[in-house]
């Protein structure tokens, strides 16, 4: 009975404490019920978040950049389908076989395997290598026979920039390829769409206008699992394409330019004299960028780096030259205006003019006897303006000068390799050389020799504001969002207004005190070309229709010793380096001009000889190609 | 007393079925089939290895239990300090010959499966103490003798699973011998004293863990301190469970365990993929289910005339129980990481052997829920 008593009362201290046991539960199960409820009811949203951010990556594709057309809308930077191979690591069988078949077929380097090799232990399994970045047409049909035996591998089509006219605008539009670190932290936009493979503007307007051709890049979304392999996609959004960019060049005068060029250093600008439109600009030698798409090769690199012709340099924009006599029509100009001589002003030309003891010739050993400014210009007499630029004065020229564009950058800020030239003037002389002006200089100065230095482009805005009657004008090479009509451009010029575009106002934009006196250098460039005796009468076109004038120049690159003087040497004779440079500017149709052009041909000798029957053949085509272009003005307009 | 005898001696097979527990059954059912299902999507919706061996073990336990609720309670009475110590032999050989496993050898080859005793140990320390306390006089459940042996009989298993090293299983069954001694009637003070010892030597007792049991700790503490690494799975278990929602992504559609962000899907965070799948819903409905085992396991306890029985009974439901809460509590971020399965869900066989052990010998209780036991 104890025993039994004793039983019963353990019991109940067993199920007493159970009973506070079973209360402990029940609260404890309610708490992991309020903590499930708190996780999956009201944070569900934001774990929901977190586990998407989870399994969903999204992967950024390149961004296909904006095309470039030339005025009439032809492509002349735009983008191909290209073809790649990847190898998918995990899923080749055997890799060395894989390598050593793709050796064969694609003719790959040793090196190239080696790096293949190295990128195959650097990454993932499933992370594709890209073998090679652009196969031909025939190599990606070669390895899509023999698919079925390269297991592993993924034949890719993608889109890559293109130039489709190679060499001709490579001065004007650069390149693109692979960024390095400092490129990609300098831009933002770049920074923000930057995707490994992507190519960016190196160079030219290809580098300036890259926030506006790069584009948006697609997104691709992917579900990833923990170790970030793909599992499925989830959705693809499409990138746009960058804008479209057209510029004012003519890709057939473009085109004509190269070939006129062919084998010569030096450039050519063409420019419309009303709206600025920037024709053409072609630096020549030229070379290929679409050698830089894909890395161009050491090879290929050295030939250009090393020709001695330089094509890496942009002469256009960059080559500073003595613009030599192409300057007179600026001095006849400047001493008009300042009524330092008027047309029946005249020099006796002995050949050679003596001050303060030092000889300064002209280039007609003889002399040209007593000239006006007509025939001084036309037969481009150096004593006439060593007269005439010793009366002036350096620093009234200069005024003059600069109003006309020299000495300062035409396209603005388009180009960053743009150099502004120099006009000399006393004041800059004493600033920067700390010396004193010499009135020797001057005289040198007249003839477009000494410290002055030009680019191409400013010597044919110069002529372009001579052309349209002394009116500044805004060179511009790419069509803005409201192309100004040629007629109304030459209206509001010749109402002695122009609209700028910029600012949105009509400005006051003529150059001349008296427009008679541009008139009569006009006159005088005529002669130049037109009459018996101009230095580029071989030159010229009788039709009226492709009547042009113009101003030869010849610009030494060293001083010309006594001895060479009186050899009188033929080009041949002189050594490639101390050939003079040809120059040429002029404009044309006589009667209504609408275009002005500059050529340069350095080492080419005289200006008349090697510069003007390149304008002669040019002209022709500039002019034919005018009414098409007329027609053209309100094609499309294209913002930037 | 004659009667009694031949009562229980004269039990059929018949009447055995017929005494079975079938609420307690089909629960235990119901969660094995879950559990198959649940182990199909860790496989990401194929039957690959975890849900064929999962399915063998069960089609091999299950059996088993049925098996161990044949035999009389009076045998399992019988048989619990026998069975304790061979547990304790048992776990003593791992500790000298056992598989080395991640840094911890816990482990015995049994060439058809690999057994972990530290999990067997878990029911054995129930069965031995409850033989221990249905044996001792009420009065003497406070002398010094029982407790030095009550407490013995705690801590020898105790510091030899500590040792593999096992903290989760070490702690499981800790407290798994603790309740008995709370139900056998040990003074209340004694437990809240050894409480207050308990939190006053944790600084001592945190010294002495292994670097990453304190890592763990820490990362409970704040499991964003170190987000790809210590705490990694705590965050991953934490937004597979609360991205479940309501009613959950959908079976076989849990993204977080799909795409094998979920560390350890098919033991201790078993959970964690239930959840993601079947949500707020499926996670209570689970949680009623295991509700409903436990309930019954107490009400098998509460019928029994023997105290064996009852201290059996009640101490495996809450040992049930603190099994349950340890693993929720820390898939869901409330306890810090320490390894223990949640019964049945989970994949691996000791524990389920264990489990299936337990739920036999309480099945056998009800059986003979009248049998006395001396």
């Amino acid at each position: 009975m104890i025993k039994s008593n004793s039983g019963i009362r353990k019991t109940d201290v067993i199920n007493r404490r159970m009973f506070i046991i079973g209360a402990a539960k029940v609260l404890v199960f309610a708490g992991i019920i309020a903590r499930l409820f708190s996780l999956q009811i009201n944070e569900n949203k934001k774990y929901l978040t977190l586990s998407d951010k989870n399994r969903i990556r999204e992967w950024k594709l390149p961004p296909t950049r904006g095309n470039i057309v030339d005025y009439f809308g032809n492509i002349i930077a735009g983008n191909l389908k290209v073809y790649q191979l990847h190898i998918i690591p995990e899923q080749v069988e055997n890799f060395n076989y894989l390598l050593v078949r793709l050796k064969n077929l694609l003719n790959l380097s040793d090196k190239r395997i080696a790096k293949i090799n190295k990128l195959k232990s650097e990454l993932k399994p499933w992370d594709s290598i890209i073998v090679s970045e652009n196969l031909s047409w025939s190599q990606f049909v070669k390895i899509n026979n023999y698919l079925y035996d390269l297991v592993g591998i993924k034949p890719v089509m993608t889109i890559s920039r293109n130039y489709p006219f190679n060499d001709v605008y490579t001065h004007v539009l650069g390149y693109v390829s692979q960024p390095n670190e400092q490129e990609i932290l300098e831009n933002e936009t770049i920074q923000e769409r930057f995707v490994p493979g992507m190519k960016i503007g190196k160079l030219g307007l290809e580098k300036r206008l890259e926030n506006h051709l790069i584009g948006t890049n697609a997104i691709q979304r992917y579900e990833v699992n923990a170790y970030g392999k793909r599992i499925n996609q989830l959705e693809h959004q499409k990138g746009e394409q960058g804008s479209k960019i057209r510029l004012t060049v003519d890709t057939e005068i473009q085109k004509a330019c190269g070939e006129l060029l062919n084998e010569k250093a030096g450039s050519i600008s063409v420019m419309d004299i009303y709206t600025g439109d920037i024709i053409a600009m072609y630096s020549s030698p030229s070379y290929n960028p679409n050698l830089f798409l894909f890395g161009i090769s050491q090879d290929e690199w050295q030939l250009i780096r090393n020709n001695p012709l330089k094509p890496l340099i942009n002469k256009t924009l960059s080559g500073l030259y003595s613009p030599g006599s192409t300057i007179k029509p600026i001095v006849a100009l400047s001493a008009l205006e300042n009524n330092v001589i008027d047309t029946k002003f005249k020099v006796k030309c002995t050949g050679k003019m003596e001050l303060y003891g030092q000889t300064f010739h002209c280039w007609k050993e003889k002399g040209h006897g007593w000239v006006s400014l007509k025939n001084a210009m036309k037969q481009s007499c150096d004593t006439y303006f060593y007269e005439v630029a010793r009366l002036l004065g350096v620093d009234r020229l200069n005024i003059t000068a600069e109003k006309f564009g020299l000495g300062k950058k035409v396209l603005g800020d388009y180009f960053d390799i743009e150099k502004k030239g120099l006009f000399p003037s006393t004041k800059w002389k004493k600033n920067n050389l700390g010396k004193g002006w010499v009135l020797g200089e001057t005289l040198i100065t007249g003839i477009g020799q000494g410290y002055i230095q030009t680019t191409p482009l400013q010597l044919c805005m110069m002529t372009a504001q001579i052309a349209n009657g002394g009116f500044a004008v805004k060179p511009k090479i790419i069509v803005d969002s409201n192309p100004i009509s040629y007629e109304d451009a030459k209206q509001s010029m010749e109402s002695g207004l122009l609209f700028d575009t910029d600012s949105e106002k009509l400005l006051d934009k003529k150059l001349f005190k008296n427009q008679k006196n541009i008139e009569i250098v006009q006159e005088a460039m005529f002669a130049s070309t037109n009459e018996r005796f101009g230095t580029s009468y071989k030159s010229r076109i009788d039709d009226p229709k492709y009547q042009f004038a113009g101003k030869t120049g010849t610009s030494q690159v060293k001083r010309i010793s006594k001895r060479e003087r009186e050899l009188d040497l033929e080009l041949e004779q002189i050594p490639y380096k101390d050939r003079d440079h040809a120059l040429y500017v002029a404009y044309g149709p006589y009667v209504n001009p609408r275009y002005a052009l500059s050529i340069i041909v350095e080492h080419g000798g005289s200006g008349s000889k090697a510069a003007a029957p390149i304008a002669k053949k040019l002209f022709k085509l500039i002019i034919d190609r005018h009414d098409l272009r007329n027609k053209q003005s309100n094609f499309e307009r294209i913002t930037v | 007393m004659f009667q009694h005898d031949r009562l229980n001696n004269e039990i059929t097979l018949f009447q055995k079925i017929k005494n079975l527990d079938y609420i307690l059954l089909i629960s235990v059912i119901l969660l094995s089939l879950l559990s198959v299902f649940v182990m199909y999507s860790t496989d990401g919706g194929e039957i690959l290895f975890h849900t064929k061996n999962h399915f063998v073990k069960l089609a091999v336990f299950f059996p088993l239990m049925i098996f161990v609720a044949f035999f009389n309670i009076k045998f399992w009475h019988n048989f619990s300090y026998i069975i304790y110590f061979i547990v304790i032999l048992l776990l003593i050989y791992v500790s000298f010959f056992g598989i080395k496993s991640s840094g911890s050898q816990r482990w015995m080859d049994l060439y058809l499966f690999v057994l972990q005793p530290s999990e067997l140990m878990k029911v054995a320390i129930i069965m031995c103490l409850a033989k221990y306390y249905h044996r001792l006089k009420i009065e003497n459940v406070n002398s010094f003798t029982s407790i030095t042996i009550v407490l013995s009989i705690i801590i020898i298993p105790v510091i030899f699973v500590i040792a593999q090293p096992d903290l989760g299983t070490s702690i499981l069954i800790a407290l798994s011998g603790l309740i008995i001694l709370w139900l056998g009637g040990m003074k209340i003070k004694y437990f809240i004293y050894s409480f207050i010892t308990f939190l006053i030597s944790l600084p001592f007792i945190i010294s002495f863990l292994k670097p990453y049991q304190k890592l763990r700790i820490l990362t409970f503490l704040d499991p964003d301190r170190d987000p790809l690494g210590a705490g990694y799975q705590i965050i991953q278990s934490k937004i597979a469970i609360g991205s479940g929602g309501l009613n959950g992504k959908g079976f076989l559609k849990g993204t977080q365990s799909y795409l094998d962000f979920l560390p350890e899907k098919h033991t201790d965070f078993i959970f964690t993929l239930f959840s993601e799948e079947f949500g707020f819903i499926g996670s209570v409905g689970l949680l009623i289910l295991y509700s409903i085992i436990i309930f019954r396991i107490v009400r098998i306890g509460a019928i029994s005339r023997s105290n064996f029985a009852r201290l059996f009974c009640f101490g495996y439901a809450f040992a049930i129980f603190i099994y349950i809460v340890v693993n929720l509590s820390m898939v869901l971020g409330l306890l810090p990481i320490v390894g223990s399965p949640l019964p049945i869900m989970s994949y691996g066989g000791s524990s389920m052997l264990a489990t299936m052990i337990g739920f036999g010998i309480v099945l056998s209780a009800k059986i003979n829920h009248k049998q006395m036991i001396a």
